[in-house]
This record gives C-alpha cells, sequence and structure tokens, in this order.
C-alpha cells in the first residue's frame, strides 16, 4: 500500500510506539488458545473488541509478515477455529474480522494464503455456507473481515473469483441494518479499489475498459436498476450515493452515464417508488467536481428533480443546492422556488387579494401540490417545520450564496406565528383551514421562532419592526404559550431588541423602542413571577442576554431599572427551584454591571445595595445545598474581578481570600476549579498592577526593583491564603482541579523564577523549612487525599509565609506532577498487556472451576 | 323522541326529554347573568351607590328615576337581582316524571321547578352534588337576604317602556319571566325531593327506561347521565372534564354506542388553557402582593376554588407569599372546606389513596392548620379584628352583584396597587366590573374552566361515536367575537342538531324495536320451520300482557270447549276469543312447473304473460287469470267457486306452509 506521505522518521516511531513487546508476546498463545477453546463460554465483547483495536495499530505502520511469523500462534488460532465443528458466532465474528485485519497487507495475506486459510474464511466452503451464517454477528464479521482485507489485488481476486461478490450484493438487503450497511460500504471500496488500483489509462465515455471486478459490480447495478424490484433499486441509489460522495475521481462520470438515463427515468416513473433517494444522491452528485463543474446534463436531471420530486423530497435537495456556491443560477432560482414555495403559500393563503405581492413570482411556481399538502392536517406541520428547519439552516451560513426575500419571509414567518396562536382571520378558504390545523402547534410555532431569530441579523427586514414586537409581545403574554415556544420567543425577543436599538441608533425611533422595551419588562415581570420554574428560569436567562447585550444602550438602562425587573430577579435568589436560583445569580450579577458597578450609578432610589448583594451572592456560595447556584456564583466573582468590579487592590484582595476560603472545601469540583480560575485572575492582576511582566517573555525589569514586587506580590498571595488551596488541590480527588491547581503553580514559578534563575534556586538546605518542603514533596508525590492535606504549618510548612513559598515554588517538581497528572487515569489499564491479562483472568477462574469439578 | 329545550344557556342548560312514555327533565340550571343588569347589594351603606344619578329618558322623562340608575354610561336597575328561569311555558313542567341533575352549578333552578310547578316527581343527583348545590344556594340565598331592598322595580319590565331603553337592558330577553331569588324554605322542600344515587347506579324508571349517572371529571359528584330502554341508548354529556384535577376521572367507555347523545356544558373559555390561566392567576397574584398590594378573587364557594388552594400551596412559599394572609369568606366557606375533605369516594385517584394514610385529601388542610388561610362566615365578627393588608381574599360571589364581594370591591377599588382577578367564567368580567367604574386597581381575567374544549370533544365523540350528536346551536358555529375561528365548534359527522331555547326538537332517532318476554310454555309449544339455512320461522299465537312498561307474551287461553251443557257461557271468559288459524305460507311458484301442473290437470289452453311485478297465467277457455306476483298470487273467475278451489290447491302445491 502506498504510503507516500509518511517520513521514514514517522514510520520508525510510529512502528516503535505500536510494537508487540515482549511481555505480550509471551501472552499472546496462551489468550489464542483460550479463546480457540470451545468449552470457554462466550467471551467479553469489549474485550474482543479491544484485542483487534491493538491488532489494527499493530499492522498499521507494519506491512512485513514478521507479526505473524513472530506469532504462529495466530495462525493456528484461525486454523483451529476453523476446525471447530460448532464455533461460537461471536469467535467466529472475531476470527474474521482479526483475519481481515491480518490479510490487509499483501506481505501476510499470502503467509496466511499458503494455508488456504483466508479462502477457507471468506469462500464458498466457509462460514457463509454453514449454520453459523444465520447470526447476523457472523455475516457482520465476514463483511467487516472482507472489508478489513480489502487492501490489494491479490484479496479483491479472491473475493471476485469465489463468487464473493453476489454474496455481497446479497446482504446489501440483509435483515440486519448493520450488516446491509456495511454490504453496501464494502462495495463501494471494492469498486473504488479495483478502478483505481487495476485500470492502467484513465477511463473515458468512449473507451471505457473496466477491470474485471468492477465490471462485476457495476454489471450488477446497473442490471439492479433496470429491474423492477424496488428494494434492488433502492439498493443500488445507497450504493451510487456513497461512491459518489465518497469518491470524487472523474471515472465516477462515466460509470453515471451509463445509469443516467435510467435514473432520469425513475423520477417520472410511477411503478417504482424510489424518489425519495434520489434528492441524496443527486446531492452528493452535486458536491462532486466531476459533476458539478459539467455544463448541462447533470443539471438539467437536477431542475427536473426539483421539478418532480414531493415538496418534502426536494426540500433537502433544495437546501443542499443553495448552500453551493459553484451552481448554475438558474438551477438555484429553482430550488429556492421550491424552498420557499410553502412560505409563499402561506402568505397567500393569508392575505386579502392583491394586498401583498407573494414570496414568489406566479409564473415560476405551481402552488397546487403545496396547498394540498397544506391543507391536510398530516402533512402541514410536517413541510413547515421541515421548511422552516431549512430556511434556518441557510440563514445561519454566515455567506449565503443567494438572496434571500428578507421582508417577505418575515411577513410570512409573522403570519405563520398568527395563524398558530388564532389571531389571524384569514380570507381565503384555504387560510381557514391551515389556520385550523397550525392552531396550537407547538412545533410549528418552535421552529418558525428559530428563523426569526436568525433573521434578526440580516438586513432589509426592517419595515415590520413594529408589528413583529406586536406578535413577539402577544406571544410573551399569553397564558397559552408553552414554556418551550415562550424560551424560543424570549430568544427571538432577545435578537429583536439588539436589532432595534441598532436602528434607533441610525435614526429617531426612541420613542418606539422606549415602548417597547417598556411592555417587554412589564410582561417579563410578570412570568418572573411564573409558578413554573421553567419559565422563571428562561425569564431569567432572557434578562442576562439582555443585559449582556445592551447594557450600553442608555433607553434599555433607563427602563429596566425603572421597571420591577431587577427587584423581583433579587427575591429569585431565594426561589426553592436550584436551577432558578443559578439564573438568578447570574441575572443579578449582571444586573450589577448597571447599577453599583457602572460608571455613572443610576439615580434611581438607593435599592441597589452592593454590600448587600454581594453577601447574599457569598452565602449562597457558602450554604446553598445544589451545585448550580454555587457554581453560578463563582462564575460571577471571576466575571467581576475580570472586569475590575472589584474594587481596589486590598479590597479585591480580602474579597477574593474570603471567597477562596469558602470554597476550598466545597463538594463540587467545579466550585473549586471555579476557585482556582479567580485566583489565577487575581494573580496575573496583582502582578500585572505591581509591576511584575506577567509575561515571562516581557522584558525583564532590574534584579533590585522585581524582587522588591515578587515579595509584594508573594506577600498579597500568602495573606490572601492561595498557596495552601493551590497545594492542596494538586492532591484533589478530581483530576480537572489537580490539573489547574498545577498549571497556576506552574504560572507563578514563571514568574517568580524567570527561567534563567531557576536552575540555582532549587537547593532547600538541611534547615527546617528545607524538612518541610521535603515533606510537601513527599506528599504530592504519594498523591495524599486532599480533604487529609495538613495546612496547619505543622509540618513545616508555612503556606502563609512567603519565604517557604517561593521555596516551595522553586523546589517542588512541579513540571513532573503536571504530566502525572495529565496522564490518562487508565492509562496502566489501557495497555495491549494488561487486555490480555484480563482475558487470561476470566479463563483462569473457569480452569480453576473446573479443577474444582475433577 | 322529543328534546324540549328550555334553557338558552350552554353551560346552564335545561331541557326535558320525552322517551318511551316517560317525561325526563335534564339538569335545571339558572341562568343568573340576568343580575348584571341592577346595581351591587352592598353590604354598608355606600355613599357611592346612593349618589349614583337616576337616568332619564331623551325627552326629559324622569318618571324611571328612581327605578334606573346611571353609572358611568351604563344604566342600572336599582331593585333586588332577579334571576332568568327557565322556560315554562313551552310544555306543563308538572307532568315531568323525574329530574336528574349533572352537577351542582346545574341544579340551582330546582326551587322555581319543585315548588313554583305542581311537580310531583323525584330528582336524582349524587351525594356530593346535593350537599354543594345546598352550599351555593344557601349563600345565594344568605347574600341577598340579608341585605333588604325596600324597593322593587318593575315599571321598566313593561314592553313599552323597555323599548325606551338603552341596551343591554333594551335587549334583555323575557324580562317578564324574571324572578327575585327564592327563599331557605323553598330551598329545603326542593332538596327533600332529591333522591340521593352513586355512579354506575341502575334506576329503573317505570320499567320503560333504566338511567344511570356516570363520573363526568368536572366537579365533585358531577355527572354524565346514560338513558336507556333495551333497544334504544342516550347519553346527556354536561359539564364534562377530561383534565386531572380534584374529582374522579370521567368515564368516557360507557358512553360508546349511544344512538343519540346530548352535549351540553362545555368550556366558556375555550381559547383560554386552564394550565395558562392558573400561571397566569399565580404570577399575577405574586405581583400584586409584592408590590403591597391586595387580591379580590370573586368566585363560587366550591369547585375551582379547591385547585386554586392547592396550586397557591405549592406556590406560596415558592414566591416568597408564606407571610400574605389568605383569606375565604362566605356562609358557607366552613362547610364547603370540610365537606370536600369527607367526599373521598367521589375523588380522583391519588387524593382517594391519601385518605388511606390517613391524610386530608387536600392541602387546604394544612393551609388552614397553619393560619395561612383562615375562612369567615361573613366581614362582620372575627374578620374584621383579623383583616391584614396586604391580603388575598376569596369572596362571593362572581357577578359582583351580591355577597361580601361588593363590599371589597368598594374598599380597594380606589388603588391602583389592588388587583381583581376573575377565575369564574360565567360572567363577562368587563359586565361585572361595569357599575363600579371609573375604577383604579388593576383587573385581570385569567377564566379558569376545567369543562371540555373543542379538540377534547371531537377527540370523545370519535371515540364513542354516537349515532346523532345534539347540542345548543352556540356550539355549531365559531363564537361571535372570533367568527374566524372555525377550530371553536363541534365538527362531527352527520353535523350536530342543534337546539335553541324554547324550541323543541324532534330527535331523529326512530324507535324500532320492543322487547318482548315469551313464557316458557308458550316457547315450548313453538315448532320453528327452518325456511333457509340459519333461519328458522314459526308463528306464535298468544296473547300479550303489557303492564309497567313490560310485554309479555302469554299461552292463549284453551279454544272454547263445546259446551257440554247448555250452561250460559260465563261472563268471565274475557280473554279474547281465538279462531282456528290459517296457516302462513312461503315460498315462490315456478311459472313453467306450475304451467305443467295445469296441463297434467287438464287445462289445456294456457298461456303465460309476463308482467311487471311477475306474470299473468291466462286459462283462456275458463275464462280465468291467475296473477302471480312476488308477494302475492290472485285467481280472478268468475263465480266459479270449484275452479277457484281447484286452481287454489294447485298453487298451494308449490308453496310451503306453517
Amino acid at each position: 500500500m502506498a504510503m507516500s506521505f509518511q517520513k521514514p522518521w514517522f514510520l520508525a516511531r510510529a512502528r516503535r510506539r505500536f510494537a508487540m513487546t515482549r511481555e505480550c508476546a509471551v501472552l499472546l498463545p496462551r489468550v489464542c488458545a483460550a479463546l480457540a477453546d470451545p468449552r470457554q463460554p462466550g467471551s467479553d465483547d469489549t474485550c474482543l473488541e479491544k484485542l483487534l483495536d491493538w491488532f489494527q495499530e499493530l499492522t498499521l505502520f507494519d506491512s512485513t509478515v514478521q507479526l505473524v511469523q513472530d506469532n504462529p500462534c495466530l495462525t493456528e488460532f484461525i486454523t483451529s477455529v476453523l476446525a471447530l465443528p460448532e464455533p461460537s458466532p461471536s469467535i467466529l465474528s472475531f476470527t474474521l474480522r482479526l483475519a481481515g485485519i491480518l490479510a490487509a497487507s499483501e506481505n501476510r495475506f499470502q503467509h496466511l494464503q499458503q494455508e488456504k486459510l483466508l479462502a477457507r474464511l471468506f469462500g464458498r466452503d466457509g462460514p457463509l455456507n454453514s449454520a453459523v451464517w444465520e447470526d447476523a454477528s457472523v455475516r457482520s464479521g465476514w463483511v467487516q473481515g472482507v472489508h478489513n482485507m480489502m487492501h490489494h489485488q491479490p484479496a479483491l481476486h479472491l473475493l471476485c473469483s469465489g463468487g464473493g461478490i453476489d454474496v455481497i450484493f446479497t446482504l446489501q438487503g440483509d435483515p440486519s441494518l448493520f450488516v446491509a450497511s456495511a454490504a453496501s460500504q464494502l462495495l463501494v471500496h471494492m469498486l473504488t479499489l479495483s478502478v483505481e488500483s487495476e485500470t492502467t489509462k484513465p477511463l473515458s465515455t468512449k473507451d471505457c475498459d473496466w477491470p474485471a471486478c468492477a465490471q462485476m459490480i457495476i454489471k450488477r447495478i446497473e442490471d439492479s436498476l433496470q429491474s423492477s424490484s424496488a428494494s434492488h433499486i433502492e439498493q443500488s441509489l445507497k450504493l451510487l450515493t456513497s461512491l459518489f460522495g465518497s469518491c470524487r475521481a472523474t471515472w465516477t462520470e462515466v460509470l453515471w452515464l451509463g445509469v443516467a438515463k435510467q435514473i432520469e427515468s425513475f423520477l417520472t416513473e410511477e411503478t417504482v417508488q424510489v424518489q425519495h433517494m434520489l434528492a441524496n444522491l443527486l446531492l452528493n452528485m452535486a458536491w462532486s467536481p466531476v459533476f458539478r463543474d459539467t455544463e448541462g446534463s447533470f443539471w438539467a436531471l437536477v431542475t427536473s428533480a426539483l421539478e418532480h420530486l414531493t415538496p418534502v423530497q426536494a426540500g433537502p435537495l433544495a437546501v443542499g443546492i443553495l448552500r453551493l456556491y459553484k451552481c448554475p443560477q438558474d438551477v438555484r432560482i429553482q430550488a429556492l422556488t421550491v424552498l420557499l414555495q410553502p412560505m409563499d403559500c402561506i402568505l397567500r393563503a393569508a392575505s386579502q387579494p392583491l394586498e401583498y405581492a407573494g414570496l414568489l413570482d406566479e409564473s415560476v411556481s405551481d402552488p397546487v401540490t403545496v396547498e394540498s399538502l397544506l391543507s391536510s392536517r398530516s402533512s402541514c406541520a410536517n413541510l413547515l417545520c421541515q421548511t422552516l428547519a431549512h430556511l434556518e439552516e441557510l440563514l445561519s451560513l454566515s455567506r449565503l450564496p443567494v438572496d434571500l426575500p428578507y421582508t417577505s419571509l418575515l411577513r410570512s414567518l409573522m403570519t405563520i406565528l398568527q395563524f398558530c396562536n388564532g389571531f389571524l382571520s384569514p380570507a381565503s378558504p384555504l387560510g381557514s383551514t391551515i389556520s385550523r390545523i397550525l392552531i396550537n402547534c407547538f412545533r410549528v410555532q418552535r421552529s418558525a421562532l428559530d428563523v426569526l431569530a436568525a433573521l434578526s441579523e440580516r438586513k432589509g427586514s426592517d419595515t415590520l419592526i413594529e408589528s413583529l414586537f406586536d406578535l413577539l409581545l402577544a406571544y410573551l403574554e399569553s397564558p397559552n404559550t408553552s414554556p418551550t415556544v415562550l424560551k424560543k420567543t424570549f430568544q427571538a425577543t432577545s435578537k429583536w431588541l439588539v436589532r432595534l436599538q441598532e436602528l434607533s441608533c441610525s435614526n429617531s425611533q426612541g420613542q418606539q423602542t422606549e415602548k417597547i422595551l417598556e411592555d417587554v419588562f412589564l410582561v417579563l415581570q410578570k412570568r418572573l413571577c411564573s409558578p413554573c420554574w421553567e419559565v422563571r428560569d428562561s425569564s431569567l436567562e432572557f434578562l442576562t442576554v439582555l443585559i449582556k447585550c445592551l447594557r450600553d444602550q442608555d433607553e434599555f438602562r433607563q427602563s429596566l431599572l425603572s421597571s420591577e425587573v431587577p427587584r423581583l430577579t433579587e427575591n429569585l435568589l431565594e426561589d426553592p427551584e436550584s436551577y432558578v436560583r443559578a439564573s438568578a445569580v447570574t441575572a443579578v450579577g449582571h444586573l450589577a454591571f448597571i447599577t453599583y458597578f457602572a460608571p455613572e450609578p443610576p439615580v434611581v432610589g438607593n435599592q441597589y445595595n452592593k454590600e448587600n448583594t454581594v453577601a447574599k451572592l457569598q452565602e449562597i456560595l457558602s450554604t446553598d445545598p445544589e451545585g448550580f447556584p454555587r457554581r453560578a456564583v463563582i462564575s460571577i466573582f471571576i466575571k467581576w474581578l475580570r472586569q475590575g468590579c472589584t474594587g481596589q487592590l486590598e479590597d479585591t484582595e480580602q474579597f477574593v481570600s474570603r471567597v477562596i476560603q469558602t470554597v476550598e472545601h466545597d463538594l463540587d469540583w467545579e466550585v473549586r476549579l471555579g476557585g482556582l480560575e479567580l485566583i489565577e485572575v487575581f494573580c496575573s492582576q496583582t502582578i500585572c498592577q505591581l509591576g511584575l511582566p506577567q509575561c515571562p517573555y516581557a522584558p525583564v525589569s532590574s534584579a533590585v526593583t522585581s524582587s522588591i514586587h515578587w515579595n509584594e506580590s508573594l506577600q498579597v498571595f500568602c495573606r490572601a491564603k492561595l498557596f495552601s488551596f493551590l497545594f492542596r488541590s494538586l492532591c484533589d480527588c478530581d483530576k480537572p482541579v489537580g490539573q489547574r491547581a498545577c498549571d497556576v503553580l506552574l504560572g507563578l514559578r514563571s514568574n517568580f523564577y524567570p527561567v534563567s534563575t531557576l536552575e540555582g534556586s532549587q537547593g532547600t538546605g538541611d534547615s527546617a523549612v528545607g524538612h518541610g518542603i521535603a515533606w510537601l514533596q513527599r506528599t504530592l508525590r504519594q498523591g495524599s487525599l486532599a480533604q487529609n492535606f495538613p495546612t496547619d504549618g505543622s509540618n513545616g510548612v508555612d503556606f502563609q509565609d512567603p519565604e517557604n513559598m517561593m521555596i516551595a515554588l522553586g523546589a517542588i517538581e512541579l513540571e513532573e506532577l503536571h504530566d502525572e497528572l495529565n496522564r490518562s487515569s487508565d492509562h496502566v489499564e489501557k495497555s495491549p498487556q494488561s487486555l490480555l491479562q484480563d482475558i487470561l483472568a476470566t479463563v483462569g477462574t473457569i480452569e480453576e472451576n473446573e479443577a474444582d469439578c475433577y | 323522541m322529543k328534546l324540549y329545550c328550555l334553557s338558552g344557556h350552554p353551560t346552564l342548560p335545561c331541557n326535558v326529554l320525552k322517551f318511551k312514555s316517560t317525561t325526563i327533565m335534564l339538569d335545571c340550571g339558572l341562568d343568573m347573568t340576568s343580575t348584571l343588569n341592577f346595581l351591587p347589594l352592598p353590604l354598608v351603606q355606600s355613599p357611592r351607590l346612593s349618589k349614583l344619578p337616576g337616568w332619564v329618558l331623551k325627552d326629559g322623562s324622569t318618571f324611571l328615576d328612581k327605578e334606573l340608575k346611571e353609572c358611568s354610561g351604563h344604566v342600572f336597575v336599582d331593585s333586588v337581582p332577579e334571576f332568568c328561569l327557565p322556560e315554562t311555558e313551552l310544555l306543563d313542567l308538572s307532568t315531568v316524571d323525574v329530574i336528574l341533575i349533572s352537577n351542582y352549578h346545574c341544579m340551582m333552578a330546582l326551587p322555581y321547578i319543585t315548588e313554583y310547578t305542581g311537580f310531583t316527581g323525584t330528582v336524582y343527583a349524587t351525594e356530593p352534588t346535593v350537599q354543594i348545590g345546598r352550599l351555593l344556594m344557601e349563600e345565594l340565598v344568605n347574600s341577598i337576604e340579608r341585605v333588604p331592598k325596600a324597593q322593587s322595580a318593575s315599571m321598566w319590565k313593561n314592553k313599552e317602556v323597555q323599548r325606551l331603553l338603552p341596551a343591554p337592558l333594551k335587549d334583555a330577553v323575557e324580562v317578564s319571566m324574571w324572578r327575585k331569588c327564592y327563599t331557605m324554605p323553598e330551598v329545603n322542600a326542593a332538596l327533600s325531593k332529591i333522591q340521593l344515587v352513586g355512579y354506575s347506579q341502575k334506576i329503573e324508571l317505570f320499567g320503560a327506561v333504566q338511567v344511570t349517572p356516570l363520573s363526568s371529571g368536572y366537579a365533585l359528584g358531577s355527572s354524565n347521565w346514560i338513558i336507556q330502554s333495551h333497544y334504544e341508548k342516550v347519553s346527556y354529556v354536561s359539564g364534562s372534564s377530561l383534565l386531572t384535577t380534584h374529582p374522579q376521572p370521567m368515564d368516557q367507555a360507557s358512553l360508546k354506542n349511544s344512538d343519540v347523545l346530548i352535549l351540553t356544558g362545555l368550556t366558556q373559555i375555550p381559547t383560554a388553557n386552564p394550565d395558562g390561566m392558573v400561571g397566569e392567576f399565580c404570577s399575577n397574584l405574586a405581583m400584586t402582593v409584592r408590590n403591597g398590594g391586595n387580591v379580590l378573587v370573586p368566585c363560587y364557594p366550591s369547585g375551582v376554588i379547591y385547585d386554586l388552594l392547592e396550586c397557591l400551596y405549592q406556590y406560596i412559599d415558592s414566591a416568597g407569599l408564606s407571610n400574605v394572609p389568605f383569606y375565604f369568606i362566605s356562609p358557607v366557606a366552613n362547610s364547603s372546606l370540610e365537606f370536600s375533605q369527607i367526599f373521598a369516594e367521589w375523588l380522583c385517584h391519588n387524593k382517594q389513596t391519601k385518605v388511606y394514610l390517613p391524610e386530608p385529601p387536600f392541602p387546604h388542610a394544612e393551609l388552614i392548620q397553619t393560619n395561612k388561610l383562615k375562612h369567615y362566615p361573613s366581614i362582620h365578627g372575627d374578620f374584621s379584628n383579623d383583616f391584614k393588608q396586604p391580603c388575598v381574599v376569596f369572596t362571593g360571589h362572581p357577578s359582583l352583584r351580591f355577597g361580601d364581594v361588593v363590599h371589597f370591591m368598594e374598599l380597594w377599588g380606589k388603588s391602583s396597587l389592588n388587583t381583581v382577578i376573575f377565575t369564574e367564567p360565567d360572567f363577562s368580567y368587563l359586565d361585572a366590573l361595569a357599575p363600579y367604574q371609573p375604577l383604579a386597581m388593576k383587573c385581570v381575567y385569567c377564566p379558569i374552566d376545567t369543562r371540555l374544549n373543542f379538540i377534547q370533544v371531537s377527540k370523545l365523540l370519535k371515540e364513542v361515536q354516537p349515532l346523532h350528536v345534539v347540542c345548543p346551536e352556540q356550539y355549531t358555529q365559531p363564537p361571535p367575537t372570533q367568527s374566524h375561528r372555525t377550530d371553536l365548534m363541534i365538527d362531527c359527522q352527520p353535523p350536530p342538531m342543534s337546539y335553541r331555547r324554547a324550541e323543541v326538537l324532534t330527535l331523529p332517532y326512530k324507535r324500532r324495536y320492543e322487547k318482548i318476554e315469551i313464557m316458557p310454555e308458550l316457547a315450548d309449544s313453538l315448532v320453528p320451520l327452518e325456511i333457509k339455512p340459519g333461519i328458522s320461522l314459526a308463528t306464535v299465537s298468544a296473547v300479550l300482557h303489557t303492564k309497567d312498561n313490560k310485554h309479555v307474551l302469554q299461552l292463549p287461553p284453551k279454544p272454547p270447549q263445546p259446551p257440554a251443557s247448555k250452561k250460559r257461557k260465563r261472563v268471565s271468559d274475557d280473554v279474547p276469543e281465538c279462531k282456528p288459524l290459517k296457516p302462513l305460507l312461503s315460498g315462490s311458484i315456478p311459472v313453467d312447473q306450475f304451467v305443467q301442473t295445469l296441463e297434467k290437470h287438464g287445462f289445456s289452453d294456457v298461456k303465460v304473460e309476463d308482467t311487471a311485478k311477475g306474470h299473468i297465467v291466462l286459462l283462456q277457455e275458463a275464462e280465468t287469470l291467475i296473477q302471480i306476483e312476488e308477494d302475492s298470487t290472485h285467481i280472478i273467475c268468475d263465480n266459479d267457486e270449484p275452479l277457484r278451489v281447484k286452481l287454489r290447491d294447485l298453487v298451494l302445491k308449490f308453496l310451503q306452509k306453517f
């Protein structure tokens, strides 16, 4: 197999990494013997899978026969399984796949074929003609085994000459979907391999000399496409779909031209219902440069498909086409027509004649099918939801290759939402039918609101903004709005409020904005008092999003602060539902940015008491029985600290110290992790503030001044009791905490010990301090439990003493700890040796039991 | 089968069904919306109400200014409130045999029917219906009687005068039928005519029909009724609910296979989902109280209030309202709260199981224990000592025309901090508020109506598949204010038959069968003859004996023995005399064979003509004609009896006799 991209050094390293160790080589024969022993009950499938993974790794970079030669037990294993009269399906399946892996290289293939092992496994006389073939796992093992092996011509010939192709074609219709899909993939793989390894000159339509194996496959595809069996046609279409999806070589066009006519006929054929398969096929082709770049026939077929497929079938094709940058304009317009037709139909059904132009030019669209789908209860919601999902998909693309009619689209979305809440009295009979179907249809409401939210980022849909807010407010107001729909309405509203602010900045729509904001806060106020916790929760999330996006806008701040919302939000810090408390913490934390942390605090009364709020949040951090609110508090504290809201350095020091002492014993590791992040931010800010270069690459100031700063920052850190938390966290039972603590300590060391000075500073001497540090080093190495970690100085380490800590930072082998912590915790159990031992251990117990029996 | 429709109110029905010689009244609801035309009855002198100006006609006539007062552009009758009774003229109500009550809201007109019309029948209702119905009536009587009004207005009812009045008085229907409230003795007398029944109990009415109450899931003891004979089944569905609230769930299965389903009492607010409304209720309540305002909830003393208290029980702690007092004021508050706890067998499964723990089924017991909910018979007495604000008050009447609620409207109406939350769907909240305008207090409309909505009805009808549906005309068209909402009407096949007040419907169902019993001795004597595989016939000669709507075939009396002596026939022999019976004939006459037979018997000139219905066989010589049709054979010959008999016998040979 060609692996031209691999450099020799890379190969050597990979070989070393995956080579079989001596220990494994010793264990392997016993494992093989145990597995082939029919008296053993079915082995653990996971072990067998892991074993296969290991062999895959072993053979990946090694095509020599060494593995099979050095370990004859492997061939013996295969032989003995073949000799079993009634092998267990799982062992047989394992053997087939193992043989496939081993035979992936031509050398080993030939080696195994010396005893005709592969022919016996995969040929006519193998499992496929025995009773075990009934078992799906055996069939699956056979297909995977063949797939594993299929990397060279001898394998191809083995299969083709032994009638294997027929077997695989039959397996495409296997009752087990896994087997059927694997068979289809295998055929694609074989076809590609055959064409690419056996063709000597490029294929063309005129001179199309397919290699033998490819020819057999293609013949079968063509035959089944011409058959009258829908299942055969479907299988071939599936095969072609994945072939065109995975292979972009020019020969695929030659193959296509042979079947194009037949496939085209399926679009209009009514006897065989395979139209639903065509959209995927054409889409995969459209992504392939082989077809995409051709002029003419392919795109004509796509156009015809867009015309003939039902709207539900054509939808995915249309949206796929619209995502393409290279596509003829007329096809694109046709796709857009298909996609927008239901939206157009909605608009026409709802409006008075000639009131609005529809979305589409009537001449290009034939609305009859869509109308009939929309007027049926069973298909209406499905079609709309599918269309809406496609529109959202398109709108989420940063660069859209096509222009959508945003204003009409918005109008149509609003119409759907009005239908859904029964606000619209449609003029046409179609309108009243759709209205009947859509009233209270949550699925459609949710999808429409998603698209509405996505549409807010597109320019050109601003003229309707006032009526849009009327609609959104009606949804927010209505007690009939379900909690999930309400959440989506909040999302859409927040996006459009941002848009509204942008607009009001650019023109004089201030009053309108103010009125809308006032209404929004009024309804939010009510929703914050809802008895349904999901509603309270999403209301608070909505408020947080609004503050995040709009806190710089005067109008927004004024409307918010003059409403009851801030007070109600603070009340919710005591909500009985922990999720709501967590959201309330986040909202209050953000609210603080526009109340007491604002550069010009509002003049609205004195109700916003900073101390009270901070105390309240700290109380939640120390006493809340649930993790979510405590996590929310620590995140808010980090946010405040990052944004410099915690006051002068002394205040901040006290604040951080208090928080750290609260969180260091928290049972929730995410809270402890948050504490470490807080320390990290605090340290970098302190060091920055006191002038020490934060970054090791920044110019180092003179030795004298920097030592003063070290002392000062170090003193601050010691006073704030950071070090005991940091060192204790190194032993935390939750690994992320330990890793983070180690990272923070490494960062501190790099600040206090620039690289040049580190070498000389590591001597700890024989002093009492030295003993203490030695103890610390030992304790960390042994991995003591964090809760048993004494931080009271009883072991000679004073975590609040700057000198002690300076020495500790220099002396502790933090890098080593870092590596240790970053190693996966199951690195021992994951080794192949351990796997082999595990398998043997299971066998061992059985042997012991047998002994007992005798 | 006929249905007399005495009430036009779809949720307060009063219909009479004539079915198989029985006359059954289905519910007797009292339409109280008429009270909205009257001024409220204040518990204490209200300077505002007493100062309202009298209404003056356009031409300046003031003759009505004592009777009619004007308030914020609306005109109200200043008199004791009156109620609109069901039709009493459509049929003689003294002929009603039984009255079936479906729930306590639908029996409020009972005293008017049982005490004023000569009614002598029986009323059937479940125990909770009767007990809670009594409470509602007691509260009604009490709240009207305790505020005696000297004046009684009647001049405005004069047709000529009414024509001149502004709407809605001008358009009020049947004002001459409006009556003052009944009295407690009348209530007691009416209730004494009730016989208690349990769900699924079968009650025989005169042997003709059987009536059975089924749980309807709407209120404590609420029922739908099955009225059936052996071959006909009429279901009466009134005020049913599929939501899980406190009552036993609705029994749908027993409604299957009905010939006629009379459907009344659907939700009055089909667009409002009760869950959403409860949420709205709680949110608005919390918001008001947090802002330091009081909340007034005009309500009935039973029903939705139990569910509201249960929601609040779960909500008040989370909303930080633990210190806010909840007051329930009604002359029957105590009984209502206590009754609800003892009707365990009528409650939903969850609540029933609580009783075995033992725990009170409704959590309002705990609210009372912890002093969060306090109840008082009226605002006088203890209440005035305990009263603390801000608070939440539940009190009646939802029409805001009488009861303690009038006092709170006057007291709290001026402050915008306070809120009145309407939860009962029976009255338009704008009309209810009209005599209190201008009003500063906030008004929130959260009607909670758990009765079936149209989607549920459509599922129900699909499930139970009645042959015909009969319903009030309001359900066959979208609500007038939302004419585009075609989803808010009953949609079934065949389309429902609709009725309106004072209409008589002939139900489309024809009775075709009647069950008749055969005495064993008679059955013994029958000799069935198989005329087709699987079908046997036998002639029966018997005497049909009918008594108490039961029909029995008895052996006929022995044929009179030839008188042994010349004794005179006894007079007591009143059984009809039985003549010997001619056998019945069946089968068909094959014309060809018949002709051959005729020829065999010497008729030589036989000619056969085909007619539309059969054949004519002509015996030309004898000038005789035999007309053979599917169901008759005629032999036409002139006065030749022997020939006729001969021919008859030949015809009979081809037929079977039994």
